[in-house]
């Protein structure tokens, strides 16, 4: 396990690292926000999943992964707004995904968080937790297969995901064969209403690394610097041939499991402590006490990206809606193998 | 003489030096050349393609889906079908719906040895088609001839959505042809394995054999028996068993799966909803007892279908 001194990331805290990192936060923050109140005007048909809390953890991971063909694969998961956005994601493509634009990636079959460019290394999620430990694993073999190197998989979890079978076995095939996996942890205390208590009985999540034999990090998913540096620091050894990679970050979902529930088993103890600072306050005050953005910088940050989000909900809101006399209804590429029969009357 | 599984080596052998996409991994399929011996060798002449897999079968599936995202063709061997429950998450889930979610195609071929052997038990012994045919997304083939198994194996392997190759145990060693085909029927058709006239048969993988043992026999009271083997259960070729159907008037469907839905289920609600006017009786469907499939031999030989008890079926529709 490695303490902060020993820390070398690519993302060492400088000015613009910073101010890049909060910019995202700031965006994933204020579109998701939008996207709440978009679901609380009955605008979004099925769920809305925030990451509030979070989006220093994820945009630490976004920023340290290089995208390109080929680069790096990004696997995220429900809370990752801002890692998604820090890889490249545009905030159209987020906003016709939770709308069901027909022009999204999904094309309105699949919504919400449900969404990637697998070509470009984005891997949508499915909603089994754990299930894409072991899909990055298999594009890592596939890379090494074809003698590319110097590339990174990473992908997130929450901790309750770390209870699968799925997190388990893939967590150990990738030590076995040694592959260049991150693997995030954002720790939020709650899988959806299920306490830390009810969810594991080991003293820190980061002891099961020894356990896989593989590298630990455990950080303050609340510390802006902290993340960049640590999720950094963990990005570059797995690209350099130290293995696989678990870090584990503590924080607070400062939202419910989605934006139906109210999350009132929240613990106020919790959010009392320092797990349960909002990740964006901390690194205001950390900007500001650096001297590296005023309040006023950070105001017209926040508006620049309301106004990058109200844009994309317009555009989105006039795209067309998916139709089904157009859909293909086929789930196969090799149409000699779709299976035709139906018992629906022929027009 | 080449066996069922030798076929099923060679196929993989062929795509492995055919392709340099293809790589085989699963549990004990390298050095040791499997646990029924399906790639012998093959460790030693693709050196690095042939990975020894941990015992985790929800991450070698869910590690294909990947490896076919970054355009490899994996071949992915699960040591019995039964043991494919583990992974069944990230089949029907991940790979099935891949293409659909994303547009991109999802080319991977899980091998299940399937179906019972005397003494295998409840859990090295089960027929799976059935359940991976429900999900759309999937391709399943169960080849019942050598001839098959070899050249469905490599179209399995060439196609790009995910195939579930239900490849069965009891054909392993006692399945013998004289060569391997050089050409064959496209996989996603049925084959009429044996012309007639009084009745059809519908059936797949090891239960073909039992089925041309019945008609065989049948054919000594003067009954001229047709027998359709669907050879990939999904797609079903529907229209081949309404002709076969059509010739015939009467339908009998046999599977080693358990009674409850699956193939021979879908073979009759088919020919019921499509065919009805051709049948001259109520159709019928003989599948496993509707228990665990048992160890002893005793036991197992009557849980199974076999060509004494479907001969008894097709005699009481051949009377109605």
């Amino acid at each position: 396990m490695l303490d902060s001194a020993q820390r070398l990331g690519s993302l060492a805290l400088t000015q613009e690292t910073a101010v890049r990192a909060f910019r995202w936060m700031l965006l994933a923050r204020v579109l998701e926000e939008k996207l709440a109140s978009l679901y609380r005007g009955g605008k979004i048909t099925g769920g809305v999943f925030l990451g509030k809390g979070q989006e220093a953890l994820s945009v630490s991971l976004g920023m340290a992964l290089r995208r390109g063909t080929p680069g790096d694969i990004y696997a995220p998961l429900i809370r990752d707004q801002a890692g998604r956005l820090a890889f490249g994601e545009n905030v159209l493509d987020a906003v016709r995904t939770y709308l069901g634009s027909s022009l999204g990636p999904t094309r309105g079959r699949d919504g919400n968080v449900h969404r990637g460019a697998p070509r470009e290394g984005y891997y949508p999620m499915i909603s089994h937790l754990g299930a894409m430990i072991s899909v990055v694993c298999g594009a890592l073999m596939a890379r090494r297969f074809k003698g590319l190197d110097g590339f990174v998989g990473a992908t997130s979890i929450g901790e309750g995901g770390t209870s699968t079978g799925a997190f388990h076995e893939a967590l150990n095939l990738a030590a076995v064969e040694r592959l260049p996996l991150v693997v995030i942890v954002a720790n939020n205390q709650y899988a959806y209403s299920t306490p830390n208590s009810r969810q594991f009985a080991c003293a820190n999540l980061v002891d099961r690394a020894i356990g896989y034999g593989i590298r630990g990090h455990k950080l303050d998913g609340t510390d802006l610097a902290e993340c960049l540096e640590g999720v950094g620091c963990a990005v570059d050894r797995a690209r350099n041939g130290d293995g696989p990679q678990l870090v584990v970050a503590s924080l607070l979902r400062l939202a419910g499991h989605g934006e139906h529930d109210d999350a009132g088993y929240v613990d106020p103890i919790l959010k009392a402590a320092p797990v349960g600072r909002d990740c964006i306050k901390t690194a205001e005050c950390m900007l500001i006490e650096r001297e590296w953005a005023t309040v006023l910088e950070m105001e017209a940050w926040r508006e620049e990206a309301l106004h990058q989000v109200e844009e994309a909900i317009a555009t989105a809101q006039h795209e067309p809606a998916p139709d089904p006399n157009t859909e293909s209804w086929c789930a196969l590429s090799t149409p000699d193998f779709a299976d035709t029969y139906s018992v629906e009357p022929q027009p | 003489m080449i066996t069922y599984l030798e076929a099923i080596r060679e196929a993989q052998a062929k795509a492995l030096a055919d392709d340099p996409r293809v790589y085989i991994y699963g549990q004990d399929v390298g050095s040791f050349g499997g646990a029924f011996k399906a790639t012998k060798n093959l460790a030693r002449e693709f050196p690095g393609r042939v990975l020894d897999a941990p015992i985790s079968e929800d991450a070698m599936v869910g590690s294909a889906v990947g490896a076919a995202i970054e355009g490899m063709r994996p071949i992915i061997e699960i040591q019995y079908a039964d043991f494919s429950t583990v992974g069944f998450n990230q089949a029907v889930n991940n790979a099935a719906t891949l293409f659909w979610r994303t547009q991109v195609p999802c080319p991977i071929t899980i091998r299940l040895p399937s179906g019972g052997t005397p003494g295998s038990g409840p859990f090295h012994s089960q027929s799976m088609e059935g359940l991976y045919s429900l999900y759309p997304g999937l391709v399943v083939m169960t080849p019942a001839t050598v001839e098959d198994a070899y050249s469905m194996l490599l179209e399995a392997v060439a196609i790009d959505d995910p195939v579930i190759f239900c490849e069965h145990k009891y054909l392993y060693y006692h399945l013998k042809a004289e060569g391997l085909p050089n050409e064959a029927l496209p996989a996603s058709k049925a084959r009429i394995a044996r012309m007639g006239r009084d009745a059809t048969v519908v059936t797949y993988s090891a239960m073909l054999h039992e089925c041309l043992a019945m008609a065989e026999e049948l054919a000594t009271e003067g009954y001229e028996i047709e027998v359709v083997d669907l050879r990939t259960v999904r797609p079903l070729d529907t229209d081949t068993v309404l002709a076969s159907v059509a010739r015939t008037g009467r339908l009998l469907a046999v599977g080693e799966a358990w009674p409850w839905g699956g193939v021979t289920a879908e073979v009759l609600a088919r020919v019921a909803t499509e065919g009805f006017d051709l049948l001259d009786a109520p159709p019928r469907r003989l599948n496993a007892k509707d228990t665990p499939v048992p160890y002893h031999p005793n036991l197992w030989g009557t849980h199974r279908p076999t060509a004494q008890t479907i001969a008894r079926s097709m005699r009481d529709l051949l009377r109605l």
